[in-house]
């Protein structure tokens, strides 16, 4: 084994992002949805501190920061919708949510 | 410094990594989504291990604090409130099972494609190890409250935004 390159973070970062990608395809519960988010937004994060430790800069760790930032900003809004929906469509299925009137 | 790190390092990780990985792919399959929030707890852990080998101290830190603390508690929270569900709707349906394989799996195509197509050469291999570039956290400080200010605030005001927001739209507002 080599030493730890770059290559080896950005190819776990696509493996999350694509188990995000799978989760918010595949889940029909809109939590799970979320959850498929929360992975890829993790995923980027992951490249964003790759990146910073590689170029030996910290803006990288900066930006990934604000990320963190917004996907908790994210996960309260999201979930205060879907909570809403909820109780207003009596299903947590995305199949159910053709509705969109007010 | 040496070639490269030490073999601890690389242990620790292709540890993380597959504890991230699997733990993640377990959260986006599993048949009941309680389980998914809680394998997520695995994935979050996973990915700050990541974080401790890439050397970054305070972004390891603020994944546990924010993630597992925060975000997980909410999904938990949501996953709870939304419990009346028939049992039908915990499970995708299995004709959904093949588009949604092949589009994460030509994400992950893509991606490998590009991340290998790229000639990084012109990224320096490794400058410091972590023990010679020492804790992140001044690092970080001197560059929020520099470099990035302007952002810096602005997201105080997202959150301010958010925190009202969020109570205003899970109350059910006012029609």
């Amino acid at each position: 084994m080599g030493a730890l390159t770059l290559t080896h973070f950005l190819v776990l970062g696509a493996l999350l992002f694509a188990t995000g990608v799978l989760a918010v395809t595949l889940r029909r519960n809109a939590i799970g949805v979320l959850i498929g988010i929360e992975l890829m937004l993790n995923a980027c994060n992951v490249n964003l501190v790759a990146f910073s430790r590689y170029t030996d800069r910290i803006d990288g760790v900066v930006y990934a920061i604000f990320v963190v930032m917004l996907a908790a900003a994210e996960a309260a809004v999201a979930l205060a919708v879907v909570l809403h929906v909820f109780h207003h469509a009596a299903s947590i299925s995305t199949d159910d949510y053709t509705e969109m009137k007010g | 410094m040496g070639t490269g790190d030490g073999i601890g390092i690389q242990l620790a990780f292709f540890a993380f990594s597959a504890l991230a990985v699997g733990s993640a792919l377990l959260a986006a399959t599993a048949r009941k989504i309680v389980h998914s929030a809680f394998s997520l707890l695995a994935t979050f852990f996973g990915v700050a291990g990541i974080y401790g080998v890439l050397g970054s101290d305070f972004m390891a830190v603020t994944q546990v604090v924010v993630y597992v603390g925060g975000i997980l508690v909410l999904l938990v929270f949501g996953v709870l409130l939304t419990d009346r569900i028939p049992d039908e709707f915990r499970v995708a349906k299995p004709r959904n099972y093949l588009p949604a394989v092949v589009a994460s799996g030509l994400t992950f195509l893509g991606l490998a494609w590009a991340i290998t197509g790229t000639s990084w050469a012109r990224l320096p291999h490794v400058l410091r190890t972590p023990a010679e570039a020492g804790p992140t956290t001044e690092r970080i400080a001197r560059s929020l409250l520099t470099d990035y200010l302007l952002p810096f605030e602005f997201s105080s005001i997202l959150l301010l935004v958010v925190l009202v927001g969020a109570a205003r739209v899970a109350r059910g507002g006012t029609r």
